[in-house]
């Protein structure tokens, strides 16, 4: 596949179509690979990869590149294709500056997962179907793919990149049965005391290193709440540990009905706290009561949050469950 | 650090029997930043007024706060004052210590703390107040009114007289309403066409109303002065201005099997219909129902037999705009659906009608051509049994539809038929079964006790409990005379019920459209029950007729041309000051995404890419949200939706409502 990205990039870049390349290239480590601009088909051919361990989400990149002169190529997998959907509903990307290849996706992995399955040192990796080859500093390591997918992957949504100039191979479809409400449920059934438990026991890990903000394609607030001096609530010592875990409930209200339920968030704490659980919630609740919706499943879509219809149900139904 | 002063009303006993307004006035005058704090009996009295301007003078007051009752009531008031003073209005705040806080209280001890602590919260938010300065908007000299009956003719007429040009839009194909359908009208007795044809041809005749018949609202924008309304003229599938109203379609239809809405299903009418011989405009029209040429292409007999060439059966509905500077509501009643109430037996028995039947049933152009006649047989009553408050006063209805109001009218009516009845057929028995009989009003209750004393109608005071259909064609009515403390059996020929009556069911989307408020039974609800009984909460729209209650005719005339005297009121003036309580938009902060405009009910919000290039950065261009100050009513919509924060409301900023939430929890 990285070579077959590679290639096409290259024939677009030389017959001008594009003027650089959104992609990854690897970072410090070969499963720590980074988002990187290139801007020629050398560049491109000496850093570009894509491998399994490529699950950044290149969308909240186009903010700033598809202001620039001329096209920028972007390749993306489903989820992301969400994202750039939801960022253009909301202005943010200028279409006709972006170039899209879908690229289809059947997960990514978590290097903890691979780590803690005998992996350790990693030089390479090799996928085979259902199966990995890591290259590691004491040798080759096989393991079984699934068992090793990102939680964004193992409850994937859609295997359908939604939105695209072209696509590389066949477009998978949308994944209605898989279970990504099923961690929400378990925490509903909880009584409140022991989900305000399971909260703060999570969110007291929280280092506020503000990479789930960061990384986040909904966070693309020309200036952040926690960065605006008179907001309030910006770079103020906390009173208290609770009041450090307000953090993350504010940004998921702000989130709220813009959250594609990327996963991104999740995938780069390096505490792992489930922050996905969050915003799922708020997903559920939209579903539940005001139906199905599915931010950056379309451009242009209207979340039921910053929309009003009349048959929308009264406040004090949504109280009691909704009305749907 | 501001000069606040802090002045705290009485309102007579209403605030002081409840609240210790000395202890206030003494308490809040120790807080940072207040210089002077007093209280009064009256503020908003001349000598309550004086003592604030005194005080903002020998105090150098730079903010000043009034703890009473809400700021509906009196906050334009001392906004005036505190001007006169030489302050800016909006350097005022209302701490409201009245509605909530006396008034729900009993505790003198709580109230007080409860008092003093929403004067805190006051005294924190007007240390944060800027100086606002209201803008202008021009005011467009059109008059918009909705629904086409005796309310909404009176209200166009009243209007129209005055010279300003006004649109009624009415979903019927004539204007008129109810009133068409009554015959006699109380408490003269005069027949009801007679005084309504006359103002409906003056509506159609006037040159300052254009009659939109047929029609409904579609969507409302805008704001007092300034409405946009998108009107959607259904089609009639006859060109309205070629048409002559001749009738000969509707003679030659071949479909005739229609129940006819205008008799209430009494009787029939054809797929080509022209309501009824008044009907204004008097223009035919093809029921795309049941025309046989609009469902299955064949027929076209209409169009043959009309010398005018009116008939169009390609006609499309359209959708018309208007711009409007005010805004009458006048959608009117119906009588509710008694088909639940089966104990009187309506869906079994023909001769079981409802009042507005019966006045079909009067009336000359009815099914009966105003003969007193069963549906049944064609026979003359001899016995008729009127029965009151049917879905009327009925508290926790156990038949689903009944309404805990009283439908007003009723009594009136009643005595009426049952007036009528025995004035022209002496031979017959008329009983009356009734709750109360409540005829305030000039001349009402001389009204009915002449159908009591001068006709013989037997007044019943009790409740009919079944009516059931005999054999023989009679009705067997049972019912108990509570004063005579017996169980009665009337063998009846007629039995007529005072259906109650609702709000039209138009009236719930309009008022969604308007953001104009309802109460639960979707009656709308006035600015002021008793001195903005006109005007709806919603600047620029005003309540004529049945809309707001029930009521009848001189009541609604009243109340019509009340409301045409506010609007015209309104559209006399050229500019309307704004509301300076705008949104803004902190373009740095603003990333573009449109959720306010998503929630902007009044459009106010619009785009524009902004150069936002600085050299350090190199050129950025960015969209940012730019807020129409003469469109937005600061509702603050947008600043809660605004995920980046960069949307505040001026007057009420988010800094101001922390504050204030603040000042509470300390």
């Amino acid at each position: 596949m990285q070579d077959t990205m590679k290639k096409r990039a290259s024939e677009l870049l030389a017959d001008g179509t594009i003027a650089r390349v959104l992609g990854w290239k690897n970072g410090e480590f070969v499963y720590d690979p980074t988002p990187a601009v290139f801007d020629s088909a050398e560049e491109l051919e000496e850093g570009f990869v894509y491998h399994d361990f490529c699950g950044n989400n290149l969308s909240k990149y186009l903010i700033k590149l598809s202001r620039l002169e001329g096209k920028t190529l972007v390749f993306l997998k489903p989820c992301d294709s969400y994202s750039f959907n939801q960022l253009l509903t909301e202005h943010r990307i200028i279409r006709e500056n972006v170039y899209i290849i879908g690229i289809p996706c059947d997960g990514k992995l978590d290097p903890d997962f691979v780590r803690a399955s005998g992996a350790e040192g990693i030089l390479g990796i090799t996928t085979d179907g259902d199966t990995i080859v890591v290259d590691t500093m004491y040798g080759n390591v096989t393991l079984q793919k699934n068992a090793c997918l990102l939680e964004r992957c193992r409850n994937c949504k859609s295997h359908q990149v939604m939105v695209y100039d072209e696509i590389l191979g066949e477009n998978g479809e949308i994944n209605e049965a898989c279970g990504r409400f099923d961690e929400v449920e378990k925490l509903e059934s909880m009584t409140s005391d022991e989900r305000y438990a399971f909260w703060r026991n999570e969110l007291s890990r929280c280092i506020r290193c503000n990479a789930c903000r960061n990384i986040c394609p909904a966070c693309s607030c020309e200036m952040c709440v926690f960065d605006n001096p008179a907001s309030g609530v910006s770079q103020k010592a906390a009173a208290d540990s609770f009041e450090e875990n307000m953090f993350h409930i504010i940004r998921a209200f702000h989130v709220a009905g813009r959250c594609t339920d990327c996963g991104e968030c999740s995938r780069v704490c390096p505490q792992h706290i489930p922050l996905h659980l969050l915003n799922r919630k708020f997903i559920k609740d939209i579903n539940t009561f005001y139906g199905e919706y599915q931010a950056g499943a379309e451009a242009g879509s209207r979340s039921p949050l910053v929309n009003f219809t009349q048959d929308d149900c009264e406040p004090n139904i949504v109280c009691k469950g909704g009305s749907k | 650090m501001r000069r606040i002063g802090v002045f705290v009303c009485h309102c007579g006993t209403n605030i002081a029997a409840t609240v210790d307004v000395k202890t206030v006035a003494k308490t809040l005058g120790k807080e940072p930043a207040v210089v002077y704090a007093t209280d009064y009996p009256y503020m908003c009295s001349e000598a309550g007024q004086n003592i604030i301007k005194d005080a903002i003078k020998e105090y150098q007051l730079e903010g000043v706060v009034v703890c009473s009752c809400s700021p509906r009531m009196h906050e334009a008031t001392f906004r005036k004052m505190v001007a006169a003073a030489g302050l800016n209005p909006y350097m005022l705040e209302i701490a409201n210590i009245r509605e909530q806080c006396s008034w729900i209280h009993k505790d003198m001890q709580q109230a007080t703390i409860k008092a003093i602590v929403l004067g805190r919260a006051a005294i924190a938010k007007v240390l944060l107040n800027a100086p606002l300065t209201a803008g202008e908007s021009p005011v467009i000299k059109r008059a918009l009114v909705i629904g086409g009956g005796i309310a909404g003719i009176q209200t166009a007429l009243d209007i129209a007289d005055a010279g300003y040009p006004v649109d009624i839009v009415e979903k019927e194909p004539t204007i008129g309403g109810k009133m068409t359908q009554i015959d006699k009208t109380f408490p003269t007795l005069d027949c009801s066409s007679c005084i309504l044809t006359p103002k409906m041809v003056e509506c159609s005749q006037n040159e300052n109303i254009t009659i939109y018949s047929y029609s409904e609202i579609e969507a409302v924008t805008g704001f007092v002065g300034n409405f946009s309304v998108k009107i959607r003229r259904k089609a009639r599938y006859v060109d309205e201005d070629k048409c002559t109203g001749c009738g000969l379609c509707t003679e030659k239809c071949p479909v005739k099997n229609i129940p006819d809405a205008y008799n209430l299903g009494l009787s029939n009418r054809h797929a080509a219909y022209i309501p009824f011989a008044q009907a204004i405009p008097n223009v035919a029209l093809l029921d795309s129902e049941h025309c046989i040429k609009l469902i299955k292409g064949k027929c076209g007999l209409c169009s043959k037999v009309c010398s005018a060439g009116a008939i169009d059966y390609e006609q499309t509905e359209k959708t018309i705009e208007q711009q409007y500077g005010a805004i009458v509501v006048a959608t009117g009643y119906n009588p509710i659906n008694i088909d639940g109430y089966d104990e009187f037996a309506y869906s079994q028995s023909k001769d079981v009608l409802t009042s507005l039947e019966f006045e079909r049933i009067l009336k000359a152009d009815g099914p009966t051509e105003g003969h007193l006649q069963r549906l049944s047989d064609g026979k003359q009553p001899k016995a008729l049994v009127f029965v009151q408050c049917v879905g009327s006063r009925e508290s926790g209805s156990t038949h689903g539809c009944g309404k805990e109001y009283c439908s007003k009218i009723c009594c009136m009516y009643t005595a009426k038929h049952a007036m009528l009845c025995r004035e022209k057929y002496p031979d017959t028995d008329v009983y009356v079964f009734y709750i109360d009989v409540r005829t305030p009003g000039k001349n009402y209750d001389e009204f009915y006790r002449r159908a009591v004393e001068q006709y013989g109608v037997h007044y019943i005071k009790g409740m009919v409990g079944k009516v059931a259909p005999q054999a023989d064609g009679t009705l067997d009515v049972q019912a108990s005379d509570l004063i005579a403390n017996e169980q009665l059996h009337i063998k009846a020929d007629m039995v007529v019920l005072a259906a109650a009556i609702e709000a039209d069911k138009t009236a719930r989307p309009l008022a969604t459209m308007l953001t104009a408020s309802m109460d639960t039974n979707d009656f709308f609800t006035e600015a002021h029950a008793k001195l903005r009984p006109v005007e709806s909460p919603t600047a620029g729209v005003f309540l004529s007729g049945a809309c707001q209650g029930p009521k009848d005719i001189p009541d609604t005339v009243a109340q019509a041309g009340a409301a045409a005297s506010k609007v015209i009121g309104l559209l006399a003036k050229d500019k309307l000051s704004c509301n300076p309580c705008t949104a803004h938009s902190d373009e740095l902060k603003c990333n573009g995404c449109s959720s306010c405009a998503n929630v902007c009910p009044y459009g106010a919000i619009t785009y524009e890419d902004k150069d936002f290039s600085r050299r350090r950065d190199g050129s950025l261009i960015r969209r940012v949200a730019c807020v129409n100050g003469a469109v937005c009513q600061g509702c603050g919509a947008c600043t809660v939706a605004c995920p980046s924060g960069a949307m505040d409301l001026k007057g009420f900023a988010t800094s101001q409502i922390m504050a204030e939430v603040d000042a509470i929890c300390k």
